[in-house]
């Protein structure tokens, strides 16, 4: 029998998380915008049946990119998580922060243990506060680590490039139809510099509303209520446009749909 | 119970199996000791004292279902509590009314309305509505042993079925066994006065106003005949609570409704104690 190679733990790391980076990157991205009401998540999902966003508590939401069953898996336990925890103590007292630190750890310890591989998943969990200075937003890449976020987000197969131009375009107090239009036009760009043009069907589109008067503020945006937010938002914009320099970009590019 | 009991803090796998979507099953997975029929009963001479809440009735009518209860609960003799709520939403298309021993009725509710949420966000869809009384027949059954004991929970299930677009009642005895009731039920001590009421008050083209008025005169009945039912309690302004499904999911009758209407009955009750009269033939 050979010896094996011997691959020095550092080499053995960086492999790993190319090999993870390479699995996320394959797939469409997910944004998560704080607006006035609430949080928006918007991902391009063809599936009406496999779902990118889901709920998992009260006030709390689950994005993620990569592999389906990878992440589908997360989300079942964090919901578990987050009901067991609430069934033992009290629903206040199930919090982001608690969620977001667990799968952390699962993430982590199953990043660095060399019997399993890495999970090519990217996870966003967020919770809608009272107030908007209250919400969270934390993003979990696939090594175990935690990005607390602000304001806008993206994961998955474009993020870097999206995350710019959100961050340049995003501001605080938007309404939802305008975060809703930057989210789709952060979403339709391709990184070669091209834009697609999204519709209703190709979006599966999300929200946490603080002013929902349930207990649970998560609400999927789907079908007439979604082309309507899409509309309004644009409208939004060309009527910026005039005022706004910035804003001419984006209302040539939407005129041809 | 954490989900951190292990040192490297990761979710302990039975979070990451797939398989049930039921929080119940997870729950006699994971912490068995957490499950209601899980535990231990000490062997105990005759009855334990505990409190007991009473009647709740339920009458559906064309456009949904009313199911309501009144705030007395009792431990033998005395009354233990005058405001009790023993009538709980379950989703937002089903509610459930306990009668029976209030400590485990109140945590059999909590762990079935988890139920029923728990299924709705691992599946992304809801249970029909005979799946979801079929849940609660599971769970009463798990609790035998302590109704074995006289620690028993009756509960009344009622809900609005999104498939056949109708009101449904769903009663149980205390073995899990489950029948559906057609146009009104009740359960609790005060159930034999409130039915008897029912069966002469209701009519199949109620609208949910009259049915509410129909449940309040029910409860009236029942609390004039069963020392364990609370009556209006107009010096504290305590009200039976009503609820009702329709097409647009759950809701709870503002007090203000609810004491207009309850002070509505009691003026005509000063007239005619027994309540309205129902033709001979």
């Amino acid at each position: 029998m050979t010896t094996p190679f011997y691959v020095s733990p550092q080499q053995a790391m960086a492999d790993r998380a190319e090999y993870a980076r390479k699995g996320i990157a394959r797939g469409r991205s997910v944004v998560v915008l704080q607006y006035a009401d609430g949080i928006v998540f918007v991902a391009e999902n063809p599936s009406r049946a496999l779902h990118k966003v889901s709920e998992i508590y009260d006030r709390i939401a689950f994005a993620a990119v990569g592999k389906y069953n990878e992440f589908e898996n997360l989300r079942i336990g964090g919901v578990r998580y987050a009901d067991l925890r609430g069934y033992t103590y009290d629903r206040e007292d199930v919090t982001a922060r608690g969620l977001a630190n667990v799968y952390a750890q699962t993430l982590g310890t199953i990043f660095s243990s060399a019997a399993e591989k890495p999970y090519e998943v990217e996870l966003i969990v967020a919770e809608v506060g009272e107030g908007p200075e209250d919400d969270q937003i934390y993003r979990l890449p696939h090594d175990g680590s935690i990005v607390d976020e602000h304001g806008s987000v993206a994961v998955g197969g474009n993020a870097d490039q999206i995350s710019t131009y959100l961050d340049q375009r995003h501001r605080d107090g938007m309404t939802l139809a305008e975060a809703l239009k930057l989210a789709v036009d952060s979403l339709s760009r391709d990184n070669n510099g091209g834009e697609r043009s999204l519709t209703a069907e190709q979006l599966e589109v999300a929200v946490l509303d603080r002013n929902r008067p349930q207990k649970r503020k998560f609400k999927r945006v789907l079908g007439g209520q979604l082309s309507r937010l899409l509309e309004s938002g644009e409208g939004a914009a060309d009527s910026e446009a005039s005022s706004d320099g910035d804003g001419a970009e984006e209302s040539t590019s939407e005129s041809e749909d | 119970m954490e989900a951190n009991t292990r040192s490297t803090g990761r979710l302990p796998s039975a979070f990451l199996t797939p398989g049930s979507s039921s929080f119940m099953d997870f729950l006699g997975e994971h912490s068995p000791e957490l499950l209601p029929g899980n535990r231990p009963l000490p062997p105990v001479q005759g009855a334990i004292e505990a409190p007991h809440g009473t009647t709740i009735v339920a009458v559906s009518f064309p456009g949904g279902v009313v199911l309501a209860g009144d705030r007395r609960a009792t431990m033998g003799n005395v009354i233990a509590q005058r405001d009790i709520e023993k009538v709980f939403p379950a989703d937002e298309y089903s509610a459930v009314g306990i009668a029976g021993t209030a400590g485990i009725a109140v945590e059999m509710v909590k762990l079935f309305q988890l139920e029923l949420e728990h299924f709705e966000k691992v599946e992304g869809t809801v249970l029909s509505l005979e799946g979801k009384a079929n849940r609660l027949s599971t769970m009463i059954r798990g609790n035998l042993g302590m109704a074995m004991q006289g620690l028993a929970v009756v509960p009344l299930f009622a809900g609005w079925d999104v498939d056949r677009e109708k009101g449904r009642i769903f009663s149980y005895d205390v073995t899990g066994g489950r029948s559906e009731e057609r146009g009104f039920a009740a359960t609790g001590s005060g159930s034999m006065f409130a039915r008897g009421a029912l069966k002469k008050l209701y009519r199949q083209d109620l609208t949910e106003e009259q049915a509410a008025t129909a449940v309040l005169q029910a409860l009236y009945d029942a609390a004039d005949d069963d020392s364990a039912t609370g009556g209006p309690d107009l010096a504290r302004r305590i009200y039976p609570i009503i609820t009702s499904i329709t097409e647009d999911g759950f809701k709870r009758f503002g007090e203000d409704e609810v004491s207009e209407l309850a002070r509505a009955i009691h003026e005509r009750r000063l007239e005619e104690p027994d309540g309205p009269r129902a033709a001979l033939l």
